[in-house]
C-alpha cells in the first residue's frame, strides 16, 4: 500500500498576521448512538480511556480524545494508523448495541491557525463569538466557514485546529490564508 | 469666492500639504481635509452637473447627506463612481473627476434639458415613452441610457481586498457624537460589552463645531476626555470610520468600516463589513439640516447653514466672502456669528419667521451689527454657476421683490430632521413632532425582538433632542434604558450637565415665499440629485398620486444615491400641502439599509478570486489538471469533462474516450458520487421506504440499482445500493445528490420515523473511487494482483473487499456504460496512488482516462437515465419506463401514494423513448416535438421533448432520448423537432437502448 497523502500534502501559509498549516492525517471515527447509554459511555471509556464530551465541548488533548458533534454523535480522534484498531475495538465493545461506528479519517482535512490574532482570523470566516471570554479551551464548535461546513477547537490560547471536508481543503486553506493577510488585524480582542 | 483662511481649521495639519487632481487640474490641500473642503479651499465651487437638467451644482452639505458632490474617484483597479466629496478624506495623489457632464464640467451640452424643463415634468418618461412601442427599443432607451446615470462603471477588476468580521456585543451604540459618547460612558458602567462606532474619522460630531459648555468646560474638552476614558475600558470597543449601515432582525447590524480609503494601496483590506449581533442597539445618529425651498436654491454657493460653519471651523474654509443667512430657526444664527467672528461679511439674516419678536439670538446678531430681516425670505437667487446675489421678498406673499442683496453665498436652514433611518430599518415607528416640525422615533413602537422586547433605543439628536444639554440628558437616560433591556443595572450617578442656551421656536417653512408662483416653484429644488422640484411633487399630487410611496416613484424624489436625506421631509410636506392634509397623515417613505451606499467589495467580503466559491476537488484532481482536463462543474465539484490531448478538439477527445472505453479500457474518477452508510436493525425497513425497489431482500455481498422518489412521487435520485452486512448498507447517490439525499434521510429519521433504529453517515469523501471500464478491465485488475475478480468470484452486481496491487480496496461489479466494469473504492489518502497504479497497469491494455461527457454518451447508448437530464422534478419513474424498479409487493414507499393519483397514471403523460434522426444528425438539446394544431394561445401543440442528445461515436450517428406523448406505443413513427434558424429534425421513435440490447457485454 502507498503512503497515505493528506489533501494538500502539508501546505503552509506564513508571513501574514497568523500562520496557517495543514496538519498531518489524523485518525477520525464517527460514533453515532445514544450518548447517555451506559453501554456507549463504557465503550468509550474503555477504548479511549476518556469520557463522552458534554454538548459543545471536546476532550481532545494532543490529537486524541472526542468531540461532541450532535445529540447522538461524537467524533473520536486518534493517530491515523490507529484508526482501524480503534474502530475494531469500539465495534467489539458495542457488539449488539445499536450504534454506528465508521472511519472518516480520509474524509477530512485539518489545519492549524496560530498566532495572537488567530481568533480574529477565525472571526472573519465563522459566525461565532470568539472573544477570549466567550470561546475558551475545551469548547468545540461545528459551524460555517465562509461557504462550507467546518469545526474547530483551541489547541492553546493562540492556536485553533480546524477540520473540514477533504474536498474543501484547498478552499479552506485559501480562506484562512486570505483572512491572515498582512495588515488585516482587527484589533478587537 | 470660496477660500482658505490663514488660521483656523481644527482638523487640519497645515504642516502636511497633500496634492490631488480634479478633472485633470492640479490642486493641493492639507492632511485632515476632505475632498470637498480642499476643493472649496481652491475656489472650486462647481463640482458636478445634475442628473436630469445638467444644471451646475456645488457642494451643499458637509457630511454623508451631500447630494451634489459625487465624483468618479481613482484610476484603473481603484476606480469607483459616485464617491461623495464631503466624506472622502483627502490623500496624496487622489484623482477625481466630476460626473454627468459632456463635454466638460464648465460647458455641458445636456444643459439644454434645463431649457426644456417645462416639457420634462414629473412622470415625463412614463407618459412619453409608451408609444409608439418600437420606439422604446430603438430610440428612447438608447438615448436615455446615453444621458442617464451618474458615475461610470469601473472597467478593471478591483485591486483591493475586502473582508467580513463577525462580532458580538451586549450593547452597540451607533454614532460617535456627544450622544453616542455619553451613552457609551453611562452604559460602560454596567460592565456590559459595549461597542461604539462612528462613521467619520473624528469623535464628537457637530457639538465641537457648534460649541457649548459641559460641566463648565468647553465641549471639546468633554469629547476628548470621554474618548480617553472609554478607550481605557476593557469592556468598550471604539471604532471610527465605521458606519452603522443597517439594522436587521434580532439585533443584527451591519457595520461598514472604511479601513484604507484614506490610505489607498497600503497593505491590508480596504473595507471590512462587520456582521454584528448586539443584545441591544442605541442609535445616536444625530440630525440632518434641511434645505429651504426657494427659487435657485441649487445655484452653487447656496449651502446648508451648518455646513458653512463646518467648513469654517473644521477646515478654515469660507464658502463665500459675503454670505446671506436664510432661516426659519435660531440655529442658523450660529453660522452668522461664526462668519462674522471670522471677519467675513454677513449682509443680512433673512428670518422667515413671521412672528419673530425680540429673541436672544436676534439681539446677539444685532449687537454684532448684522441686519435681521424678520418675516423675509429669498425670492430668487441670482447667478448661474455661482451665486451673485439674491432678491428678497416677504415670506407671506407670492414673491414680490422688496430688495436685492449682492452676495456670493447663501447659508440656508429649514430646521433639522433627526436621522431615524436605523431606528426605522427594522420596523421602528415615527411620530410627528409639530413643535419642531420633524418626525422623531416613537419610543412606544420600537423594533422588537424574539420576545416582543424593544431592541433599539434612540439617543440624542436622533431622538429629537437638539440642544446640547438635552442631548446629554437623553443619551444618559437612553443608555440606562438600553442596559436595563438586556438585564444590566447602572448605579445612579451624576451625568454631565451642559449650559443651556435659550432658543426661540422654529416656524415650519416648506416653501419660500409661502405663496410662490409657478415660475418660482419650478426653480425650487427638493431633490438635488434627481432634479425634483416643488412643482413636480405638486403635479404628482394633482395627477392623483396621493400615497407618498407612489409620489416618490412617480417623481423619483428620494430615489437617488442619497436616498432623499435632504429632500424627504420637504417633499412630503409639499405633498401634504398639495393634498390638503396634515403631514403625519402623509407619512414617510420606507427607510431601507444601507444608510449610505456601501461598496460591492465589502458585501462580497473575501469571496473573490480563488475563494469566490468553494471548488471541491477529488484526490486525483491535480492529476487530471496535469493531463489536459477540460473541467465541468458538477455541484461544487470540478470533474473532467474530457482529457484533451495536444492538437485535439474537445469533441474529438470525447469521441476518442468513448471508443477507447468500448474497445479497450477507460478509467473514470467516480469519487464524487455520494456514499451514505445506513446502519441499524431497522435499516432494511428504512431503505424499503426510501427506495421504490425492495432493498430488504438484497443479500449481503450484492448490489442493486435503486430509485428514490420524493413523497410527491417524483424521481429525485438514483444509484447502486450495496448491502455490507445484515444491518448495514452503502447507498450510492448522484454527485450532486450526496448532501441532499443524506439530509433527506436524516429528515425522515428525525421527524417521521424517529423511533426506528437507524443511523446514517455521509462517507462520500472517505473514499476515492475509480471506475475501471471496458473489455480489458478484468485483465488490468488481474495485472495489479490480489483479490479474485473473475466472473465466478465477483459476479455482475456483486461487491467484495480485498486487495489490488497492495491497496486495500472494495470492488463493486457495477456498470453505467454497458461494458465489463468495476468500481474500485480506496481510502481517499491513497486515491491518487491507486489511480496512477491503474494507469500503469492498464498501459498494456490501451487504458485512457475518460471524462463526464464520455460517461454521458456511454450511458445514453445504453438507454440509462441520468438524474437531471431525464428528470427535472416533474418526472416519475413510470414516465421513464422504470416500472421494473418499482416494487409491487411493498406496502409502502415514499412516493407510492402520489404515483397512484389520477394525474400520475394518466396515459397522456409523456414517456421515455429513444430517438434516431433520419439524417443521422444530432437534435439540439431541449428541442420540442410538434404535433397537430395549436393551443389556446395560438402556439403549435407540442407532443414531446428531447431530454438527452449526443453524437454516438460507437454508432456514428446522432442518438437521443426524449419524453413523447404515447411514445412507447408509437415505435417506428417519425416526429418533427424544429431547431433554430428554420431547421427541422425528423426523428424515428425507437427503443432507448441503442447498444447491446441484451446486455451481454457488461455480464462477462
Amino acid at each position: 500500500m502507498s503512503e497515505p497523502v493528506a489533501a494538500l500534502n502539508g501546505a503552509i501559509f506564513a508571513g501574514g498576521i497568523a500562520d496557517v498549516w495543514e496538519v498531518p492525517l489524523q485518525g477520525m471515527i464517527t460514533l453515532r448512538g445514544d450518548l447517555a447509554n451506559a453501554r456507549l459511555t463504557k465503550a468509550v471509556a474503555s477504548v479511549l480511556s476518556g469520557k463522552v464530551p458534554q454538548p459543545g465541548r471536546t476532550t481532545i488533548t494532543a490529537d486524541r480524545g472526542a468531540a461532541w458533534m450532535s445529540p447522538d454523535e461524537i467524533l473520536i480522534l486518534c493517530a491515523y494508523d490507529e484508526a482501524s484498531s480503534t474502530l475494531a475495538a469500539l465495534e467489539k465493545a458495542l457488539d449488539g448495541f445499536h450504534a454506528l461506528v465508521v472511519n472518516v479519517s480520509d474524509a477530512r482535512a485539518s489545519f492549524r491557525v496560530s498566532g495572537p490574532p488567530a481568533r480574529e482570523v477565525m472571526g472573519k470566516l465563522c459566525p461565532v463569538d470568539l472573544s477570549p471570554a466567550a470561546f475558551t479551551s475545551g469548547m468545540f464548535r461545528r459551524t460555517r466557514m465562509a461557504q462550507v461546513p467546518a469545526a474547530f477547537w483551541l489547541c492553546d490560547d493562540d492556536t485553533f485546529q480546524v477540520i473540514c471536508f477533504r474536498s474543501h481543503a484547498q478552499y479552506v486553506f485559501d480562506l484562512l490564508s486570505v483572512a491572515s493577510q498582512g495588515g488585516s488585524g482587527v484589533g478587537v480582542y | 469666492m470660496s477660500k482658505r483662511h490663514s488660521t483656523g481649521g481644527r482638523l487640519l495639519n497645515r504642516e502636511k500639504a497633500l496634492h490631488f487632481t480634479f478633472n485633470g487640474q492640479k490642486f493641493s490641500g492639507y492632511e485632515g481635509d476632505t475632498l470637498a473642503s480642499s476643493l472649496l479651499a481652491n475656489d472650486q465651487m462647481l463640482v458636478g452637473r445634475s442628473f436630469k437638467y445638467h444644471r451646475p451644482r456645488g457642494v451643499v452639505a458637509a457630511g454623508a447627506e451631500e447630494p451634489n458632490g459625487l465624483v468618479n474617484m481613482g484610476e484603473g483597479g481603484r476606480f469607483e463612481p459616485n464617491q461623495r466629496v464631503t466624506t472622502t478624506e483627502l490623500f496624496d495623489g487622489l484623482t477625481a473627476r466630476s460626473q454627468n457632464h459632456w463635454p466638460s464640467l464648465e460647458f455641458d451640452i445636456g444643459v439644454v434639458n434645463s431649457r426644456l424643463a417645462r416639457f420634462l415634468p414629473a412622470g415625463f418618461y412614463y407618459k412619453m415613452f409608451i408609444h409608439p412601442r418600437p420606439f422604446w427599443k430603438y430610440i428612447y432607451e438608447p438615448f436615455i441610457r446615453q444621458s442617464a446615470g451618474l458615475g461610470q462603471a469601473p472597467k478593471e477588476p478591483d485591486a483591493d481586498t475586502y473582508e467580513h468580521f463577525y462580532h458580538f456585543c451586549d450593547l452597540l451604540i451607533i454614532g460617535g457624537g456627544i450622544a453616542g459618547l455619553q451613552a457609551a460612558k453611562t452604559a460602560a458602567k454596567s460592565g456590559a460589552r459595549v461597542m461604539l462606532i462612528e462613521q467619520t474619522g473624528h469623535w464628537g460630531g457637530r457639538a465641537v463645531v457648534d460649541g457649548g459648555m459641559v460641566d463648565g468646560d468647553p465641549v471639546d474638552n468633554y469629547v476628548e476626555q470621554t474618548v480617553a476614558e472609554l478607550a481605557a475600558l476593557d469592556n468598550v470597543t471604539l471604532r471610527t470610520r465605521m458606519m452603522g449601515a443597517g439594522v436587521y432582525d434580532h439585533g443584527y447590524v451591519l457595520g461598514y468600516e472604511q479601513l484604507r480609503d484614506h490610505l489607498p494601496g497600503s497593505m491590508g483590506p480596504r473595507h471590512r463589513l462587520w456582521r454584528i449581533r448586539a443584545g441591544h442597539i442605541v442609535t445616536a445618529t444625530g440630525a440632518i439640516e434641511r434645505p429651504l425651498s426657494f427659487a435657485g436654491n441649487d445655484v452653487p454657493g447656496v449651502t446648508l447653514a451648518a455646513a458653512v460653519r463646518d467648513y469654517l471651523v473644521n477646515y478654515g474654509v469660507s464658502i463665500g466672502q459675503r454670505t446671506v443667512v436664510v432661516t426659519n430657526n435660531d440655529d442658523a444664527y450660529r453660522t452668522a456669528f461664526a462668519l462674522h467672528d471670522a471677519g467675513l461679511s454677513v449682509p443680512a439674516i433673512l428670518d422667515a419667521r413671521t412672528g419673530l419678536g425680540k429673541t436672544d439670538m436676534r439681539e446677539r446678531a444685532e449687537a454684532r451689527g448684522i441686519t435681521v430681516m424678520a418675516g423675509h425670505a429669498v425670492a430668487s437667487v441670482k447667478g448661474g454657476k455661482r451665486v451673485t446675489g439674491i432678491a428678497v421678498c416677504k415670506q407671506e406673499g407670492a414673491g414680490a421683490v422688496v430688495q436685492e442683496i449682492a452676495c456670493d453665498a447663501v447659508a440656508m436652514s429649514g430646521g433639522w430632521s433627526p436621522v431615524v433611518h436605523l431606528w426605522s430599518h427594522c420596523g421602528g415607528k415615527l411620530q410627528w413632532d409639530a413643535d419642531h416640525a420633524f418626525f422623531r422615533p416613537d419610543a412606544d413602537k420600537a423594533p422588537t425582538g424574539d420576545a416582543g422586547q424593544p431592541f433599539v433605543t434612540v439617543a440624542g439628536a436622533a431622538n429629537g433632542a437638539l440642544k446640547l444639554a438635552d442631548i446629554l440628558e437623553d443619551a444618559d437616560a437612553g443608555a440606562r434604558a438600553a442596559a436595563a433591556q438586556i438585564g444590566h443595572k447602572i448605579r445612579k450617578s451624576k451625568s454631565p450637565v451642559a449650559q443651556r442656551e435659550e432658543e426661540a421656536p422654529l416656524e415650519p417653512v416648506w416653501l419660500m415665499p409661502a405663496e410662490a408662483e409657478v415660475k418660482l416653484r419650478s426653480k425650487a429644488w427638493l431633490d438635488y440629485q434627481n432634479d425634483v422640484k416643488v412643482s413636480d411633487v405638486q403635479l404628482a399630487a394633482q395627477e392623483g398620486f396621493e400615497s407618498v410611496e407612489h409620489a416618490k416613484r412617480y417623481t423619483t424624489l428620494g430615489m437617488a444615491t442619497d436616498q432623499g436625506k435632504l429632500s424627504n421631509i420637504n417633499g412630503l410636506a409639499i405633498l401634504s400641502d398639495a393634498l390638503g392634509r396634515p403631514i403625519p397623515q402623509t407619512g414617510t417613505t420606507t427607510f431601507r439599509p444601507p444608510y449610505t451606499p456601501i461598496s460591492m467589495g465589502a458585501i462580497g467580503g473575501e469571496a473573490r478570486g480563488e475563494v469566490f466559491q468553494p471548488l471541491r476537488r477529488t484526490p486525483m484532481h491535480d492529476w487530471h489538471a496535469a493531463h489536459g482536463a477540460d473541467w465541468e462543474p458538477v455541484g461544487h465539484w470540478r470533474r473532467p469533462y474530457a482529457f484533451v490531448r495536444d492538437g485535439e478538439r474537445l469533441k474529438d477527445s470525447v469521441n476518442r474516450e468513448v471508443l477507447n472505453t468500448r474497445r479497450n479500457l477507460g478509467l473514470l474518477d467516480a469519487s464524487t458520487l455520494g456514499k451514505i452508510i445506513v446502519k441499524g436493525p431497522d435499516a432494511p425497513k428504512f431503505l424499503d421506504m426510501m427506495y421504490t425497489n425492495m432493498m430488504s431482500t438484497l443479500k449481503p455481498g450484492k448490489c442493486r440499482y435503486g430509485l428514490m422518489c420524493s413523497e410527491n412521487g417524483f424521481l429525485i435520485d438514483d444509484g447502486v445500493v450495496a448491502r455490507l452486512d445484515e444491518q448495514t448498507y452503502l447507498c450510492h447517490t448522484t454527485t450532486g445528490g450526496a448532501e441532499r439525499i443524506h439530509q433527506h434521510m436524516e429528515e425522515w429519521l428525525q421527524t417521521e420515523w424517529w423511533d426506528w433504529q437507524v443511523y446514517v453517515a455521509n462517507v462520500t469523501e472517505q473514499y476515492a473511487q475509480v471506475a475501471v471500464v471496458g473489455p480489458n478491465a478484468r485483465r488490468a485488475l488481474e495485472k495489479l494482483g490480489g483479490m479474485d475478480v473473475s466472473k465466478e468470484a465477483l459476479g455482475f452486481m456483486e461487491w467484495a473487499d480485498g486487495t489490488l496491487g497492495g491497496f486495500k480496496v472494495r470492488a463493486y461489479r457495477i456498470s453505467f456504460s454497458g461494458e465489463l466494469s468495476y468500481e474500485i473504492a480506496v481510502d481517499a489518502s491513497h486515491g491518487l496512488a491507486l489511480w496512477e497504479k491503474l494507469m500503469e497497469a492498464g498501459a498494456a491494455f490501451g487504458v485512457m482516462p475518460y471524462g463526464t461527457e464520455a460517461l454521458h454518451i456511454l450511458r445514453a447508448e445504453k438507454g440509462f437515465i441520468m438524474i437531471g437530464d431525464e428528470t427535472d422534478g416533474t418526472v416519475i419513474p413510470q414516465d421513464l419506463g422504470l416500472d421494473w424498479a418499482i416494487s409491487k409487493k411493498k406496502e409502502d414507499f415514499l412516493g407510492k401514494r402520489a404515483q397512484a393519483r389520477r394525474h400520475m397514471t394518466d396515459p397522456k403523460r409523456w414517456k421515455l423513448v429513444g430517438l434516431e434522426t433520419l439524417s443521422g444528425a444530432v437534435i439540439p438539446d431541449g428541442a420540442y416535438a410538434i404535433g397537430e394544431g395549436t393551443n389556446a394561445n395560438g402556439q403549435r401543440n407540442v407532443i414531446g421533448r428531447v431530454t438527452s442528445t449526443y453524437y454516438s461515436p460507437t454508432l456514428d450517428r446522432g442518438i437521443a432520448m426524449g419524453l413523447v406523448l404515447y411514445g412507447p406505443d408509437r415505435m417506428g413513427e417519425v416526429i418533427s423537432f424544429p431547431g433554430t434558424e428554420g431547421a427541422t429534425f425528423k426523428a424515428r421513435i425507437v427503443d432507448p437502448v441503442f447498444y447491446d440490447k441484451e446486455g451481454e457485454k457488461q455480464n462477462v
